[in-house]
């Protein structure tokens, strides 16, 4: 039987034991790091990610629980900008395409996280440090996301196809993957179908 | 912390000159029994001895996430039954677990009851069957997985009757469950959950002190804890290992901290076969305390919470897991303001835990790599997603 004020918890499923203020020493070290608010990530500097997670494990950050990527294309985001005369004005930008690749830190023996970390690359030729050296629990993780996203970790001792089949090509999980046209299917012979086929006018 | 660095796998560790006829390469799946579904080992043996392995996935993959982004957030719930296709009552609880973060819905008092009795009923269900199938391996054929099985079914018929499925329950939704439980189920849980130890008794009379078990199982397949750490490995693959790291302490997510268990975990710094298996046999006594708590404490009440009719979340990152009964089982939602998610990606505890099949294998005979295997407890439907 639950006493009346034990209803009162915290919100549903929320972590226990974590300390807001993780980040902060991480910023002190690493300067150029930066600190994405709204997603609560570590933004590593570029090409200092394997250096960041080594000291992150100097400092008790023992286990690496999940490892991803989330592609970003490039799209435009429309702003109210306020000038110097007081108008509101509607700007329009672009912003880029982007790789992260996100890493969640635990400490096992602390029992504290978790802690976000994100590598950011671009989305043409994506290159990312590996931190599988300093986790191995990023070993099959990242080759997953070598995959599905085509990102390429540097210092990665197996870096293979591990869902998909090694011939196929592209990376499914990239948000502008297409499915080839005839995946599965085998056109019919008749020239004037296959001819539209080909043009990717056959609805199957 | 020097001792718990990860090293790197040594994937140098042969250096074949030419062809070496000593050498035997056996591809070991995808259709080996032992391998619990379609999974493939590509072994190479020196007469019987494991030098080399290579764990292949991959057969199952039909690209879960993909599918899961292009739909609405409730839509991929009851896909998230076919992960691990054993356990999907905990599956549906991390997922609701992660959800329910992006937008703040208190869930009902006894919706977090039956929560935890389906959690642990559910954790029940998966270690009987991998002991049973662990056994299996072990060339006990049938009789003790059949035994089993028994139990198993009686649980499921539970299942059933709450959500109409035996497996495939799709029963929890945001903010709570798809519905109550019907008239006298508690009562008819509490009968199965008291008839549980009786089973446990003989069962352990059984095989706990089996000599061949013993004799097969001990010594076999050591993870050292450090290598645990590094390599992710969670649940009570860790534990036996000898950290004592259970979501259900360390998050206290849901209302695990309203009941009094113990976590088994080895005290060494080494898990052999006879330390997975005998923790697994151990968690089911603990969680068969916790299903006689919850089964004490729920009252009546509502079972779903105020979830918002469409859910559409504010653009936001969340990160929920739970303790599945195979490790650690977290979804990572990623929130761009529309009804389906930017990103969804699952943590699959399957997948990370066979990071060190390589590393427990090499140096084995090959009949105790398939028992290694079957210690690790894997599902393919959560591995290849």
């Amino acid at each position: 039987m639950a006493a009346p004020g034990q209803s009162q918890r915290p919100t549903a499923g929320g972590s226990h034991g974590v300390s807001e203020r993780s980040h902060e020493p991480v910023l002190q070290q690493f300067p150029e790091a930066e600190w994405d608010e709204a997603a609560g990530a570590i933004i590593a500097p570029l090409g200092q990610a394997r250096a960041l997670a080594e000291w992150l494990l100097g400092q008790g950050v023992d286990y690496c629980s999940n490892v991803t990527g989330v592609d970003y294309l490039e799209r435009e985001v429309k702003e109210k900008v306020t000038g110097e005369d007081g108008k509101v004005e509607t700007v329009t930008r672009t912003e880029p395409g982007r790789m992260d690749v996100v890493y969640h830190l635990y400490s096992m023996r602390k029992q504290t996280g978790p802690l976000v970390l994100k590598q950011r690359t671009g989305r043409e030729h994506p290159q990312v440090q590996s931190l599988t050296p300093v986790w191995r629990s990023c070993e099959l993780q990242e080759r997953e996301v070598y995959d599905l996203f085509g990102v390429d970790f540097t210092g990665h001792p197996d870096q293979r196809r591990i869902l998909m089949w090694d011939e196929f090509e592209g990376h499914p999980m990239r948000k502008d993957y297409t499915e080839p046209f005839d995946y599965e299917w085998e056109p019919t012979p008749h020239d004037e179908i296959l001819d539209k086929h080909q043009r990717g006018k056959v609805i199957v | 912390m020097s001792s718990a660095t990860a090293t790197a796998p040594n994937y140098e560790l042969i250096q074949q000159d030419g062809l070496d006829t000593g050498l035997l390469e056996v591809s070991m799946g995808p259709h080996h029994p032992s391998t619990h579904g379609v999974f493939r080992m590509d072994v190479k043996l020196d007469g019987e001895t494991v030098v080399d392995l290579s764990p292949v996935f991959g057969y199952l993959h039909r690209n879960h996430e993909k599918l899961a982004e292009n739909m609405s957030y409730l839509g991929s719930m009851p896909f998230t039954d076919r992960l691990d296709y054993f356990n999907s009552m905990t599956n549906n609880w991390a997922y609701a677990l992660a959800a329910e973060k992006l937008v703040e819905i208190e869930v009902p008092e006894r919706a977090e009851y039956l929560r935890v009795i389906m959690a642990e009923l559910t954790r029940l269900v998966n270690h009987l069957s991998l002991v049973g199938f662990f056994v299996n391996d072990l060339g006990a054929l049938g009789t003790p997985l059949l035994y089993a099985f028994r139990e198993r079914e009686k649980i499921l018929d539970l299942f059933e009757q709450a959500s109409g499925a035996r497996m495939m329950c799709n029963y929890f939704r945001f903010g709570g469950l798809r519905n109550d439980v019907p008239e006298g189920w508690l009562d008819r849980a509490r009968e199965v959950v008291d008839r549980f130890p009786v089973f446990l008794d003989e069962y352990e009379k059984l095989l706990c002190e089996n000599e061949i078990i013993l004799s097969r199982t001990q010594g076999v397949g050591n993870l050292s804890r450090d290598l645990a750490i590094s390599a992710g490995i969670t649940g009570p693959m860790l534990r036996a290992s000898g950290e004592r790291y259970d979501l259900r302490k360390v998050d206290r997510y849901g209302i695990y901290d309203r009941f009094q268990f113990r976590v088994p975990y080895s005290d060494g710094d080494v898990g052999d076969c006879y330390d997975r298996f005998i923790v697994r046999m151990l968690e089911m006594r603990e969680s068969i305390g916790i299903l006689k708590q919850a089964l004490d404490g729920i009252e009546h009440g509502p079972v779903l919470g105020n979830a918002p009719k469409v859910f559409k979340p504010k653009p936001a990152e969340v990160y929920g897991r739970v303790e599945a009964p195979k490790g650690e089982l977290g979804f990572y939602l990623i929130a761009d303001g529309t009804p389906k998610p930017y990103r969804y990606r699952v943590r699959p505890p399957s997948l990370i835990n066979l990071t060190v099949l390589r590393d427990m294998c090499l140096g084995q005979k090959v009949a105790d790599a398939v028992i290694i295997l079957g210690s690790i407890d894997i599902v393919l439907g959560e591995v290849d997603r």
